[in-house]
C-alpha cells in the first residue's frame, strides 16, 4: 500500500534506560493517527520486549516500523550473537541473560513468549554469529 | 454544561507572549500568537504549571471569592487538609476551623472526613476483588483528565469513587439541611482549594452531571484574612473529627498509606505521573495493586494556589498527625453505592488524533513528518508552538504557516536577498 508510514529507529545499547525510547515513540504516533487503544498498547508491549532483547544479547540494532490502517508491521534487526535453539528460547522462563541484568528485574525469560503473546504474527530469522531479524504484525480488528 | 470549562485563564493585558508557560505545559496545551498565549481548550488539564511558572503572572485560576458566599442562607466550608499545612507552629486543626467560621462561614466540613469514608471504601472494594487492578486513584482531577485524555487503556482502570471533595460536599450539605432546617439552595458549600483543577472539577465533573460543591476559594486567597482571624481567636471550638488518615491525604503517599499494605505506588509532579501513566500502559509496573497519582510535587500541599512551600507544609502535616487516632470516619451501610461515579470514564479520542479515518490521519502523519524534517528542530518556541513537531502538526491542521517559523524565514529573507544582489 502506498500510504503506508515508514518510521526508522536505531536502537543503541550503551544505554540501558534508553531501551524503549522507539516503541515510545511509535506508540504516540499511533495515537494521534487515531488506531485502537488495545492495538496500541500490544504494539508498544511487544517492541519493548524486543529492544530490551536487543540491548540485552545483541548490543543494539535497527527497528523499522510500518504503519498500514490495517496493521502494524515492526522489523528489529540486531547483529548479535545469533539464537541457537528457537524453540527453547520461546518457552516461558528460559533465559540466557546475564545475572548484571537479571539483578535490574530483566531476564526473566519471558520477553519472546510475551512477544508472541501480544502479536498476532512473530517470526524469527536467525543465524548463529550473525545476527536476530524479528518480525512482528499486529492486526487492527476491522 | 461546558465540556471544557477551564479554571486557569489568562489575563491578556499582563501576557508578554514569552515561551514559558509554552514550554512548561505538560500537555502541549498552550500556543502563542499574536503576541499572547492562548490555551487549547480540549487539551488543558488545569495543573496550574502555566500559573506556577509565568514571570509575569499572566495565568490566573478562576476561583469565588468571599463575598460570593453572602449570596447563601447558610455557608459551609469544606476545607482540603492541604489547609492544615499552611501555618507556622500550628498544633491544634481546630484553631484554623474556628477561624474559618470567623471570617464568614457558619459551619466547617473537613473533606479529610470525606477522605477517610473514601479510603475505607477503596480497602472494602479491593478486598471484595471489585476493581480493575492496578487501581489507579481518582482523588486528583488533572491526573484523571490526564488519563481521559491521552490514556485510553487506562480508563477502566481509574477508581470508580468520587473524590472527598464530592464526598464531603454530599454528606456536608446533608446535615446542614438538617440541623438549619433550609432547602438545599439555600446552603452554600464552599471548597477551600490548593489547586485550580478541582474549581473545574466543580464546574465540569469527570464523572458526574453536577458537582455538591457551589464555588472553591483558593487557599492563598483567604489566607491573609485567616491568619489574622486565627491570631485574635478567644475561644477555640471542637470542631475537628478527622483521623491520621484524613490529614494524611494532604501529601502525597498519603492516599496510598491508607491502603494499609504494601503493594502501593504513589508518584507527585506532572512529569512523574506522565511516566508512570506511561509505564503503566505498557505494563512495565507488575505487582502493585494501587497507584496514588498527584500532579502537584509533594502532593496536594504543592498545589500553585496554597502560600507555604511544599516539603514545609509536608513536615507540619506529619507533626500534626502525630498524635491524631488512625481514623474518625466510618461507612454506614450503602454507604458506598452513593459513592460511585455516576458516569464512566470516557476516553475523548478527538483530542490528540489528527483525524477520525485513519487513512487520512495517515497521509497528515507523512505531510508531518515532511515539513518537520525541513524545520530546524531546536524547539525554540518561537513560531508559538511548544516543539518542531508540535509546529508540523499544527501546519497540517491549518492552524499554523511555514512563516511562523523564524528560522525559516530567515533563511528565505537570506535567499531573496542574495538573489537581489546578484541582480545589481
Amino acid at each position: 500500500m502506498s500510504n503506508a508510514i515508514h518510521l526508522h529507529y536505531e536502537v543503541s545499547s550503551e544505554d540501558f534506560t534508553r531501551a524503549g525510547e522507539a516503541s515510545g515513540s511509535v506508540k504516540k504516533r499511533l495515537k494521534s493517527l487515531g488506531f485502537n487503544g488495545d492495538v496500541i498498547r500490544r504494539v508498544a508491549i511487544a517492541m519493548y520486549e524486543a529492544e530490551i532483547n536487543m540491548v540485552i544479547h545483541a548490543e543494539g540494532g535497527y527497528c523499522d516500523v510500518d504503519i498500514y490502517p490495517d496493521r502494524i508491521e515492526v522489523l528489529l534487526a540486531d547483529k548479535g550473537p545469533g539464537i541457537p535453539d528457537v524453540d527453547k528460547a520461546m518457552q516461558e522462563g528460559f533465559s540466557t541473560a546475564p545475572d548484571n541484568v537479571r539483578t535490574l528485574g530483566f531476564g526473566a525469560g519471558m520477553g519472546l513468549p510475551n512477544i508472541k503473546k501480544y502479536t498476532d504474527s512473530m517470526r524469527i530469522d536467525t543465524t548463529i554469529g550473525e545476527g536476530t531479524k524479528l518480525y512482528l504484525t499486529v492486526n487492527v480488528p476491522q | 454544561m461546558n465540556k471544557y470549562f477551564h479554571s486557569v485563564e489568562l489575563e491578556a493585558d499582563l501576557c508578554c507572549g514569552c515561551t514559558n508557560c509554552l514550554k512548561r505545559c505538560p500537555t502541549e496545551a498552550i500556543r502563542v500568537h499574536g503576541g499572547k498565549a492562548k490555551i487549547l481548550s480540549e487539551r488543558c488539564i488545569d495543573c496550574g504549571e502555566c500559573i506556577r511558572i509565568c514571570p509575569h503572572h499572566a495565568k490566573k485560576a478562576h476561583t469565588s471569592t468571599l463575598e460570593e458566599i453572602q449570596g447563601y442562607k447558610y455557608k459551609v466550608a469544606i476545607p482540603a487538609p492541604a489547609l492544615f499545612g499552611q501555618f507556622n507552629r500550628l498544633d491544634n486543626v481546630d484553631i484554623v476551623l474556628t477561624g474559618l467560621k470567623k471570617i464568614g462561614f457558619d459551619d466547617v466540613f473537613e473533606v479529610s472526613r470525606g477522605a477517610e469514608l473514601v479510603s475505607e471504601a477503596t480497602r472494602k472494594l479491593i478486598k471484595e476483588n471489585k476493581l480493575n487492578k492496578p487501581i489507579i486513584s481518582s482523588a486528583c482531577p488533572a491526573v484523571v483528565r490526564l488519563i481521559k485524555t491521552r490514556f485510553p487503556e487506562l480508563c477502566d482502570n481509574v477508581m470508580p469513587l468520587k473524590a472527598p471533595m464530592e464526598v464531603t460536599a454530599r454528606i456536608a450539605r446533608r446535615e446542614a439541611m438538617k440541623k438549619t432546617g433550609l432547602s438545599s439552595e439555600e446552603i452554600g458549600v464552599f471548597f477551600i482549594t490548593p489547586c485550580p483543577a478541582k474549581v473545574t472539577e466543580i464546574h465540569s465533573p469527570n464523572y458526574s452531571e453536577s458537582s455538591a460543591v457551589d464555588g472553591a476559594i483558593a487557599i492563598s486567597k483567604i489566607y491573609p484574612e485567616l491568619t489574622l482571624a486565627m491570631d485574635h481567636l478567644t475561644e477555640v471550638e471542637n470542631i475537628s473529627q478527622s483521623g491520621l488518615i484524613g490529614i494524611g491525604w494532604a501529601t502525597s503517599g498519603g492516599e496510598a498509606a491508607a491502603m494499609l499494605g504494601d503493594k502501593y505506588l504513589a508518584a507527585d509532579g506532572i512529569e512523574n505521573v506522565i511516566r508512570v501513566l506511561e509505564e503503566l500502559e505498557d505494563e512495565h509496573i507488575r505487582d502493585v495493586e494501587f497507584i496514588e497519582l498527584n500532579a502537584c510535587s509533594g502532593g496536594c500541599v504543592g498545589g500553585v494556589l496554597t502560600v507555604e512551600n511544599p516539603y514545609v507544609a509536608r513536615a507540619r502535616i506529619s507533626t500534626l498527625r502525630k498524635y491524631l487516632p488512625v481514623s474518625m470516619n466510618h461507612l454506614e451501610e450503602d454507604q458506598i453505592s452513593k459513592m460511585m461515579w455516576e458516569n464512566e470514564l470516557e476516553y475523548d479520542a478527538d483530542i490528540y488524533r489528527l483525524d477520525e479515518d485513519i487513512v487520512k490521519a495517515m497521509s497528515m502523519m507523512s505531510e508531518m513528518e515532511g515539513i518537520l524534517a525541513g524545520l530546524p528542530g531546536l524547539d525554540c518556541g518561537s513560531c508559538g508552538a511548544p516543539t518542531c513537531r508540535a509546529m508540523a502538526e499544527d501546519m497540517v491542521r491549518g492552524k499554523a504557516k511555514e512563516s511562523d517559523c523564524i528560522h525559516r524565514l530567515k533563511a528565505k529573507i537570506q535567499n531573496v536577498y542574495d538573489q537581489l544582489k546578484n541582480t545589481i
